[in-house]
């Protein structure tokens, strides 16, 4: 069977880097070869210049490489403990001086945290309170998360995160089923903007309260790690909280002494130089 | 038994179903010095982050922990995938995480973990595959096999549930068939002639 190698990887990152306004070359490794081998396998290609020449000329499947390539798939309440953390702690200090609160999805995939967090704040009556922008470079799954449209068999996960979570309704009132379809209330997304951005290359847009970065920045190495953690850095007001992954760390950026750690636990720092 | 000296560089453990015992007597009886990193790949609760690593290190010579994301592999420090996330090992020995769809109905997979260890370490590595129910491991020792690394699985007999070191065995040609003793007495070579 055919093995993709690394100066293969490398060739077609920097391709898709001069042909397009994507820059694969800092990604992890690890998982952009297993993606490209997959997206090889799957079309049948013989080697990575196939699928190069494949490129020219197509948009669409362009587009669909991408969605292959950074797809991410995620939970609503994945890690309860954090989210009633958030409700519990990070929410309310926030509210401590501020009438309204800005947050940031960076990097929202299919928009199962923006949902969570939604139903998080308007079960505290504060939907009304904040204004949300969730972003992701891919359209496609942007489009997936504005249309907030689930598969069923994923609600029984989502369902069980939800009481671990310990939320006040039943997790049914939150959507209605149609065939093996779930459609989330949109009025829970009501105030939610949903964008094309990428952290990558895009520039820093505005300012936030609470930035929810959570699993994003694993699928990149250090050096992307610590430019992109610059940006969030540079998009969070003074005392802002930004959050990452149960098993993601700043420590290994330079930028990490701006932050102060809130809950080692649940991975929420608080920025606290400029 | 024919060990080449000084040829590898670390060593990852696969297993599910059955294994905990397994890995609980192998890392019991590993010289506390043992100079290799050792990688744990077990199929656990995804919701339930707490606990297993303490229950692994309560028996072991060292340590478990799990790393974090991009932290760096360190000599002889035992590693746990932790819960609900995908481990690999990039070039450079550093850990990188994912939350990728499930593979094999696993996250972490253990087919994962081996791939991408044994496109680092290539024959510089030892792939050993424990008792299990599932098919996870299989092809990931087929590619630990085609890289030129060492594949040794827990003797089917022995296993609690041998679906798995029976998957691995039907791919690809394994070097070793051994009871979880054997395999103490394996590391422990590699240890005395490092």
């Amino acid at each position: 069977m055919y093995e993709v190698e690394l100066a293969e990887l490398k060739r077609l990152a920097e391709f898709i880097k001069t042909q397009y306004n994507y820059d694969f070359t800092n990604y992890a490794m690890s998982s952009f070869r297993r993606r490209v081998q997959r997206v090889i396998e799957l079309y049948r290609f013989k080697s990575v210049d196939w699928l190069i020449n494949r490129f020219s000329g197509d948009e669409a499947f362009f587009e669909e490489f991408v969605s292959e390539i950074t797809v991410n798939v995620t939970e609503m309440f994945r890690d309860p403990s954090f989210w009633r953390e958030l409700r519990d702690q990070v929410i309310p200090n926030l509210l401590l001086n501020h009438e309204h609160i800005k947050i940031w999805h960076a990097g929202c995939s299919s928009g199962e945290e923006v949902y969570s967090m939604a139903i998080m704040l308007s079960e505290m009556g504060l939907l009304d309170r904040v204004t949300i922008i969730a972003t992701d470079l891919d359209k496609g799954i942007l489009e997936k998360a504005r249309k907030g449209e689930y598969a069923l068999r994923n609600m029984e996960l989502n369902k069980k995160n939800y009481i671990r979570y310990q939320g006040k309704n039943n997790f049914e009132d939150y959507y209605t089923v149609r065939d093996d379809k779930v459609y989330m209330n949109p009025e829970l997304v009501e105030n939610v903007q949903y964008r094309v951005h990428d952290l990558v290359n895009g520039p820093v847009f505005n300012k936030f309260d609470l930035v929810l970065c959570r699993n994003v920045m694993i699928y990149f190495n250090q050096v992307l790690q610590n430019s992109v953690l610059i940006k969030l850095h540079e998009s969070l007001f003074r005392y802002g909280y930004l959050v990452i992954g149960a098993k993601e760390s700043l420590i290994w950026c330079e930028i990490a002494n701006k932050f102060i750690v809130v809950n080692n636990e649940e991975r929420i720092y608080k920025k606290y130089r400029d | 038994m024919k060990i080449q000296q000084n040829r590898y560089k670390a060593v990852v453990i696969g297993g599910s179903a059955g294994s905990f015992q397994g890995v609980t007597k192998i890392l019991s009886q590993l010289p506390a010095d043992f100079p290799l990193p050792i990688i744990l790949c077990l199929h656990r609760l995804k919701h339930v982050r707490h606990g297993f690593v303490e229950a692994l290190s309560i028996k072991s010579t060292k340590k478990v922990i799990e790393p974090y994301d991009k932290e760096p592999l360190k000599k002889g420090q035992v590693y746990l995938a932790p819960s609900n996330y995908h481990l690999a090992v990039e070039l450079g020995n550093t850990f990188s995480l994912s939350t990728e769809v499930m593979v094999n109905n696993s996250r972490p997979s253990i087919d994962i973990t081996f791939d991408s260890m044994a496109y680092v370490f290539r024959k510089k590595l030892i792939g050993i595959l424990l008792s299990g129910a599932n098919r996870d491991g299989a092809y990931g020792m087929k590619k630990i096999k085609n890289r030129g690394g060492t594949a040794i699985v827990q003797a089917p007999e022995e296993c609690l549930i041998s679906t798995m070191p029976e998957a691995a065995m039907r791919v690809t040609q394994v070097d070793h068939v051994m009871k979880i003793q054997e395999i103490v007495d394996f590391l422990g070579h590699i240890h005395k002639h490092y």
